[in-house]
């Protein structure tokens, strides 16, 4: 028991990393510029994509290199010349816009890579057991995606709070018209921002991709996780988008290993009490209802607190 | 108020309005009977019966996302709620020799659907916009979950099918023949229609366009913006729950993919390309979107691609969708440049097509490298064929599309001008744009 706790919390807690690498992109881009990005989760798959082609090509190191970069560039470029002009037309637009570029991003990948999933391995170098704890050998390739996010993370921090683009960024968060006034370019910061937190989800792609499975349709259920954990962090907090994300995360794995029903907990239904939809609820296991936990978590924040955990203004 | 009220509805206002309308709708009806004996084919009928489920569809969710402007990703849920609510009333009426026949079934289909919308709708329309959205698809995350989940409902993957047969017969029909099925849609496509399109006429629709344009002054006049989008999700809720369930009459079965994420997708794009601005606009979507899902895939294998791209290029620049353009050249007809402006159309779309022409080559050459890349390289798509393996193909595919962008820029600065004329000419004449 001990051993599947420690194992969940790590894998958990790891997982939640990667949440907050893409989760953090998509918060800061929301307050700046009001956009959702519907196609945020679809550039982390863009992300792992190209770290399986580079690696295939090059290696993995030149994947975890350029593949983010790749990736970045394309979202600026998405930012620049396409997004820029439809915000005239309204959030909705945008909104609407993101949403045909996720699809459409679904459908290329389909086409170049198909429909299964790819063999994306990580670097032989990393090919080794770390540590052991109990029986489990912990793979060093978890332990070099933990360090790879921690270091993502410190250095955002440190950008954030010490550097002057990161003073720009947070006043632009809350007053993005007096920053302008200032005679600070806005637009520029804004396709910065949006290129960099793409390249982040690309990132988590990138290192991702060897530990889940690298697939096309790997986009369209992460997204709605997101949005999750923005929302339950409260928008445009990355504070809340941290901890939302390990919160998700940690339930998402130990849901996952728990398989546990009513069924196993009070004992079987008996036989003369009502079956239909009594036995689906009464059978079915915790790992089952794993993928249902995030949504139900949604839905209290927002009945219970709708600013989100640490979100200082409504949602 | 009493004033401000009965002068509002413009039918009243202006007269032969009210002829008008009858004339339209009475067209409606008789082209909607009319059809089986024009198209006799029961491939056609099944088509016409597909349409006419999409077009209460897209019109359910144009309540929401053109009357109220709320945006929501989740829509097939309260459809596919219908779906199932309607199946197992199938299944159940001849299980108990109930007395109810198949064309009150969509309205079990409808209730379930409002039902579910006034359960879900209360917490996801508290905020209008972006959280909505998110809301929105959170919910039918976890609908498709729940439905997963709860087999004896939803039938796990394999879905429950139904025989619509076995109902009692409704004045001698058995609804065994497809034409029988196209006259129950087709009743319940008018009926829905009509009574969408007169909710648009009541305060309630007015407070609704208030609401989508500025909730702040709707509150101030004392309305409740959040009560007023709760209400119109509800309608929403009603209209697509009757939509699935006509659906579910038709294919005489409900899956779990009819709650989820591709069916919610497709009415944004349907109504979305149709024209959110004008009432008819999701009809033309709907049509459009199920004539192109059944005709474009004979073409070519990767119709999803073109299909994303041209709702991309719709948000983009053409934000009225097909509706809203058309409705847009009312103005230039009106101060006499209308013949211009299309001429300017006639010139641009040269290059236009040439460079759609180079991309669709591009795309199919790549398609077929990765996709069947040890079959034959001549390949055929939309009817023309060419040799993939050719560099000739790259060549054409580039120059194609070099040309057609550079000259097409050129040419659309001609169309920007001629609508610049006319803009100017109707402000000068003082015509509305």
């Amino acid at each position: 028991m001990l051993e599947l706790v420690i194992i969940s919390a790590l894998n958990g807690v790891l997982y939640g990393l990667l949440l907050f690498l893409m989760a953090s992109g998509l918060t800061v881009v929301f307050s700046m510029l009001g956009v959702l990005n519907f196609a945020h989760a679809g550039f982390y798959m863009l992300g792992a994509f190209f770290g399986f082609q580079i690696s295939k090509w090059f290696g993995f190191w030149w994947a975890l290199l350029l593949a983010p970069i790749i990736v970045g560039l394309i979202g600026a470029a998405v930012e620049r010349f396409a997004l820029r002009d439809i915000h005239r037309s309204g959030h909705v637009a945008e909104l609407l816009f993101t949403f045909g570029l996720a699809y459409v991003i679904e459908e290329v990948v389909q086409i170049v890579w198909g429909k299964d999933p790819v063999d994306y391995r990580g670097p032989p170098s990393l090919d080794f057991p770390a540590f052991s704890i109990f029986s489990t050998n912990y793979p060093s390739y978890k332990v070099f995606m933990f360090a790879i996010s921690v270091a993502i993370f410190v250095a955002l921090l440190i950008v954030i709070k010490r550097s002057r683009i990161g003073l720009v960024v947070q006043a632009s968060l809350t007053h993005p018209q007096m920053v302008a006034h200032l005679g600070h370019n806005v637009g520029l910061v804004f396709t910065l921002v949006f290129g960099v937190g793409i390249g982040l989800a690309a990132l988590a792609g990138v290192i991702a991709g060897p530990i889940l499975q690298t697939q096309s349709n790997m986009a369209a259920s992460l997204i709605a996780l997101l949005f999750v954990i923005i929302v339950v962090g409260g928008l445009g907090s990355l504070a809340g988008a941290f901890v939302a994300s390990l919160l998700i995360g940690l339930i998402q794995t130990f849901a996952v290993s728990l398989d546990g029903s009513l069924a196993s907990l009070f004992g079987p239904l008996s036989p003369d009490a009502p079956q239909f939809l009594i036995r689906n609820i009464w059978t079915v296991t915790i790992a089952q209802v794993a993928p249902i936990i995030p949504y139900a978590l949604l839905i209290l924040v927002l009945i219970l607190r709708p600013m989100g955990l640490f979100g200082t203004r409504e949602t | 108020m009493t004033e401000l009220v009965s002068s509002a509805p413009m039918s009243r206002a202006v007269p032969g309005a009210r002829l008008r309308f009858y004339a339209a709708w009475g067209m409606v009806a008789v082209l909607l009977a009319a059809f089986p004996s024009i198209f006799t084919s029961a491939s056609s009928l099944t088509t016409f019966s597909l349409v006419g489920t999409a077009i209460i569809f897209a019109l359910s969710y144009n309540i929401l996302l053109g009357q109220t402007g709320l945006l929501s990703f989740g829509h097939a849920v309260y459809y596919g709620i219908g779906a199932f609510f309607a199946v197992h009333t199938m299944n159940l009426i001849p299980q108990y020799g109930l007395p109810v026949p198949l064309p009150l079934v969509p309205l079990i289909g409808g209730v379930a659907g409002l039902l579910l919308a006034i359960l879900t709708g209360w917490i996801s329309t508290r905020r209008a916009g972006t959280v909505f959205s998110m809301i929105s698809l959170g919910v039918a995350e976890l609908a498709v979950a729940l439905a997963l989940i709860l087999t004896d409902f939803f039938g796990g993957e394999d879905g429950i099918s139904t025989n619509r047969t076995k109902l009692p017969a409704w004045f001698g029909w058995h609804f065994g023949p497809q034409v029988q099925v196209y006259y129950l849609v087709a009743f319940w496509v008018f009926v829905s229609a009509l009574a969408m399109y007169a909710l648009t006429r009541t305060p309630l629709g007015k407070i609704c366009n208030a609401v989508r344009d500025n909730p702040e002054r709707v509150q101030f006049v004392g309305y409740d913006p959040h009560i007023v989008r709760y209400l119109a999700f509800c309608f929403a809720g009603l209209f697509a729950g009757i939509a699935g369930a006509l659906a579910a009459i038709s294919f005489e079965s409900a899956n779990f993919t009819d709650l989820g994420w591709v069916k919610s997708g497709a009415v944004i794009f349907s109504t979305y390309i149709g024209g959110t601005s004008i009432f008819a606009g999701p009809i033309v979507g709907a049509i459009f979107f199920v004539y192109l899902s059944l005709s474009l895939s004979d073409y070519t294998s990767v119709w999803q691609l073109y299909f994303g791209l041209l709702f991309i290029l719709v948000v983009r620049y053409a934000p009225g969708g097909i509706g809203g353009t058309l409705l847009m050249h009312r103005m230039p007809f009106r101060v006499g440049g209308l013949g211009r402006i299309l001429r300017t159309y006639a010139i641009a779309a040269v290059p236009t097509l040439m460079l759609v022409g180079g991309f669709v080559l591009a795309v199919e050459t790549i398609v077929h490298h990765t996709v069947n890349a040890n079959e034959d390289p001549r390949i055929k798509a939309f009817g023309v064929s060419f040799d993939a393996s050719s560099p000739m193909t790259w060549i054409v595919a580039g120059l194609l599309m070099l040309i057609g962008y550079f000259v097409g820029r050129l040419t659309w600065r001609g169309v920007t001008r001629a609508w610049d004329d006319a803009r100017t000419i109707a402000s000068e004449r003082g015509i509305p744009s």
